[in-house]
């Protein structure tokens, strides 16, 4: 990041000296001369001293040549007897010479190309670049609080907050002044409260500590902390830094409860996405698919199979690929379920145990047919520029897009298999399907068919959740491994035959995991889940909803 | 037990228990010469064995199909295990009376329920009631709610996941990830004698004929028809006034303790025990031990267990890579191409060679063709679920 601005500034500088190339040359000051000859000497004191006087003249154009100093680019040219310095550019190699660019210190004025080995690099060791660095970095902030980017102002603001330097209020206020954006307004609010709290008066402490308290700021905790337990300070700021604390704990309260549910219902939409396809098909046929979780893994690497296409042939593209693995990863999943169905599952109807050891075969195969192709180790499947960050909702609380787009993404998978189910005439089948198989058969619905089609849906789905694991987790052969016993689990709680009983279960699971996780830890968390639905298994055999019957077996 | 039967587990329990370690005795460049490689590999094969037995009752009898049997063969096998490093003692690496992996982790004293293991009784008594008592509370709580067929399975597999994870912690003091290991003796003999290592071959195959005689006993008994009829119609069983829920009970503790029994042997053999035994790759392999060999029989799960484990020797040195290619393949066929597994499908190879020398010897009589198809059909065992 850092580097980045360096090389960004750097070439802001090489673009502003071509615009102002030809502007007339003033005479420099006495003091600029004098630093200009000082440095050229090897006195370290006053090589710092022109370092100052450059930095303190707050001319841009010398700070620039000081970025240059920094970087080792400033070399001093003896021409026609006279030593001055310049700054050189780019490198080349001219026959058996190495060749330079060089420009004027100040102007920038183009002055040709010279041979290397006639300048001489004017060395800024440690000491010199500690002594540039401040001026630089004032510069670069004051830069970056005006940048168009959000995001750049936000960094600066934080930047600033936490070096609590009195010297940067007038720059603060006069940004916050200029600002519109709601969370940059926040960061410079609390990095302006930070530097009363550190260097004000009295009075002005006081108001900072109340300010702090009442914008939430997190990482004034500490300074408070301090203020609060300082015997120096007056009862009044003492009792106002306490007073933000406790302001500060109240809030943290709450943000932790609004992550914990986050987190829940981040939990909970990955399981109702896993397990979604799962219960329709274990519904339907009484079959537990134990290849489903290779059935997500394959979704995830035709996601990544997607985006290697994207970047080698459309590269300026690159942030489409997410919407166009989505459905391929459904594609193949539900290609690879269809034939799954078709090829082997169907012989086993009503001896689910059998089709269970079946698909656990085939999802050996699959998974290690995975790591033939692919390779053993993880690959690595990018995000789109549009699902990386977080949208601010309160001050200490980004829910990250990623998360937000699984939620949204379980929701409209949801909402698909509803309208699937309940408002087309192939759910119709379905539903009679898994409500009286042999009736059906007598009525005229091609059962097989119906199998076919649903175990592909469900497979699809299950390539779906694959696709959209890639955004939060790791890809890898074994990828099905870390969930599939989960979303057995809400399958199990939630019954078969109805679908609010897995969204139910994914929810309560999903939530019930992420609350006690905090308490059990993660793995402990998961045996206490286990206990509990072992439990609740006592009440409900047949899960939430069963299907209330009058026949013994059910 | 029919009399052949009764002739070829006689023989076979000859030739494990006593012929195999007598020729393992002979000097290596002896004709019938057993390595010593060899009888720690059989010994190893044997304790799995005992483990199929007990899951081919649950499930080849009952029906009930478990997927968590890796988790009662750790109880057993870390019971043994626990006992074998505190008999180490100052001769680990570390020289401290507690076992290396606690010195690694700044353990200063023996945790509480590490110090009963001392005593050899306890330990023996742990072996067998450890995975009984857990068996005894897991399966009641499942079988009381009428938690079966898939179901079942699926909260079995729960139970090896979670076992797998709180084995590999490493504030369980159970040796984290790289489990126990090191053992030098068992009880008092030192492991790295050929005569130690023969020794517990003897007991493991002596075990395993003694837990064949045990479950054959109970498929014979009246129990043992109950269970087959739970298998075949759990309703019909529950509605003529038997409780399918203690029957399948006391057959899930036998297998439990079976398995615990096979932990506890493996381990001093195989000098290692770690969670990577208890997880749900292991624990449906053993399954899958008892599909190849033929479910239902005894006889065809310790054949499973020894055939299967025996090409995964061969292949997992030989070709790595397709291993769990074989092994997905094996679940896939003993599914779809051979239901009854090996033994039935030699079964009914035979009965097809039969059927062919009667039609030859019958041809000039009576067209007995479809007779025999019917007796074919008829004598396929009924698929363990409904």
């Amino acid at each position: 990041m850092r580097y980045r601005l360096v090389v960004l500034l750097s070439l802001v500088a090489w673009l502003a000296a071509a615009a102002a190339g030809h502007a007339a040359p003033t005479a420099p000051s006495p003091e600029v001369t004098q630093a200009l000859a000082d440095l050229l000497g090897e006195d370290a004191d006053r090589r710092e001293a022109a370092v100052t006087v450059l930095g303190q003249a707050r001319d841009p154009k010398w700070l620039q040549f000081l970025g240059a100093l920094r970087e080792g680019s400033v070399y001093a040219w003896t021409r026609a007897g006279k030593t001055e310095l310049i700054v050189g550019g780019t490198k080349a190699t001219r026959g058996d010479q190495d060749v330079i660019d060089i420009v004027g210190a100040y102007d920038r004025e183009p002055l040709g190309t010279v041979p290397l080995a006639d300048l001489k690099e004017v060395p800024a060791d440690r000491r010199l670049r500690l002594a540039i660095k401040p001026f630089l970095d004032a510069d670069e902030t004051k830069a970056q609080l005006a940048d168009p980017d959000p995001a750049v102002r936000l960094g600066a603001a934080v930047k600033l907050g936490n070096q609590a330097e009195a010297a940067a209020v007038a720059t603060v206020e006069a940004a916050l002044q200029k600002e519109t954006d709601r969370w940059v307004r926040h960061a410079l609010t609390e990095a302006l409260g930070l530097i009363r709290l550190a260097h004000g008066g009295r009075e002005q402490r006081v108001a900072a500590a109340r300010t702090l308290g009442e914008i939430h700021s997190a990482s004034a905790r500490e300074a408070l902390g301090r203020l609060a337990a300082d015997p120096g300070a007056s009862p009044a700021e003492r009792g106002a830094a306490t007073q933000a604390i406790r302001r500060l704990e109240r809030w943290s309260l709450l943000t932790t409860t609004v992550e914990t549910v986050f987190q829940g219902a981040s939990l909970a939409s990955i399981l109702l996405l896993m397990a979604l396809g799962l219960a329709i098909v274990f519904g339907l046929m009484g079959v537990i698919n134990m290849a489903h979780g290779e059935l997500m893994a394959l979704g995830a690497y035709a996601t990544f199979v997607v985006q290697n296409w994207f970047r080698a042939t459309w590269p300026d593209r690159f942030d489409l690929y997410f919407a166009v693995a989505l459905p391929v990863s459904f594609l193949v999943a539900a290609a690879v379920g269809l034939v799954l169905e078709r090829g082997v599952i169907r012989f086993l109807y009503g001896r689910p145990l059998e089709t269970l050891l079946l698909t656990w075969g085939a999802s050996l195969i699959i998974q290690q047919g995975l790591r033939l192709w692919f390779g053993a180790a993880n690959v690595d499947v990018s995000s789109p520029t549009w699902l990386s960050g977080g949208v601010p909702v309160m001050v200490g609380v980004t829910l990250p897009y990623n998360r937000v787009f699984i939620i949204g993404l379980a929701t409209v998978s949801v909402a698909a298999t509803y309208w699937l189910l309940f408002r087309t005439s192939a759910g119709l089948r379905i539903r009679a399907v898994t409500q009286n198989r042999a009736m059906s058969s007598c009525l005229g619905v091609r059962a097989g068919v119906v199998d076919a089609t649903t175990f592909a849906f469900g497979a699809g789905l299950a390539g779906l959740a694959g696709c959209a694991l890639t955004q939060i987790g790791n890809v890898g052969p074994s990828l099905g491994q870390n969930y599939i016993v989960d979303s057995f689990m809400v399958v199990v709680t939630g019954g078969v035959g109805k679908l609010a009983g897995t969204i139910l279960a994914a929810a309560g699971l999903g939530g019930l995991t992420k609350g006690i996780e905090p308490a059990f830890g993660a793995v402990f968390g998961k045996v206490a889940i286990l206990v509990g639905v072992i439990l609740f298994l006592q009440r409900r055999p047949a899960g939430l909803f069963a299907t209330r019957g009058r026949n013994a077996e059910a | 037990m029919p009399k052949r039967e009764a002739l070829a587990v006689g023989l076979a329990a000859v030739v494990l228990v006593v012929v195999l370690p007598l020729c393992n005795a002979l000097p290596a460049d002896a004709p019938f010469a057993v390595s010593n490689f060899t009888i720690n590999l059989f010994g190893k094969f044997l304790t799995y064995a005992i483990l199929a037995l007990g899951l081919d009752l649950l499930w080849g009898y009952a029906g009930v199909l478990s997927l968590g049997h890796g988790v009662f063969f750790g109880l057993g096998a870390y019971a043994m295990g626990m006992h074998l490093m505190l008999e180490i003692g100052a001769k680990s690496v570390y020289q401290s009376a507690l076992p290396d992996f606690m010195v690694w982790n700044q353990v200063t004293a023996l945790p509480l329920f590490w110090k009963p293991f001392h005593s050899v009784v306890f330990t023996l008594a742990a072996i067998v009631l450890v995975p009984a008592l857990f068996g005894l509370a897991f399966g009641y709580l499942a079988f009381r709610s009428r938690i079966r067929g898939v179901y079942f399975s699926i909260i079995t597999q729960a139970l090896a996941l979670s076992a797998w994870l709180v084995f590999n912690r490493n504030e369980m003091n159970l040796g984290g990830t790289n489990g126990l290991a090191d053992f030098k003796t068992v009880f008092g003999f030192p492991l790295n004698r050929p005569g130690t290592q023969r020794g517990l071959y003897a007991v493991t195959a002596l075990t395993l004929v003694g837990a064949y005689l045990l479950c054959r006993w109970i498929t014979l008994t009246r129990a043992g028809k109950v269970l087959v009829a739970i298998r075949d119609s759990e309703t019909r069983v529950l509605f003529s006034g038997y409780s399918p829920a203690a029957y399948k009970l006391f057959v899930f503790v036998v297998s439990a303790v079976l398995a615990g029994l096979a932990g506890a042997l493996y381990a001093p053999q195989v000098g290692i025990v770690t969670p990577a035994k208890i997880g749900v790759l292991p624990s449906i392999e053993m399954v899958v031990w008892v599909a190849a060999g033929g479910r239902g029989t005894l006889y065809g799960a310790v054949l499973g267990a020894f055939g299967v484990n025996w090409i995964q020797s061969w292949l997992t040195t030989s070709y790595p890579d397709l291993w769990l290619l074989f092994l997905g393949g094996l679940f896939m066929g003993a599914v779809l191409f051979f239901p009854d597994g090996v033994v039935g499908a030699l079964g009914r190879l035979r009965s097809r060679a039969l059927r062919i020398v009667t039609r030859r010897r019958d041809r000039a009589t009576l067209d007995a063709s479809h007779l025999s198809q019917a007796t074919h059909v008829a004598s396929r065992p009924p698929s363990s679920d409904k």
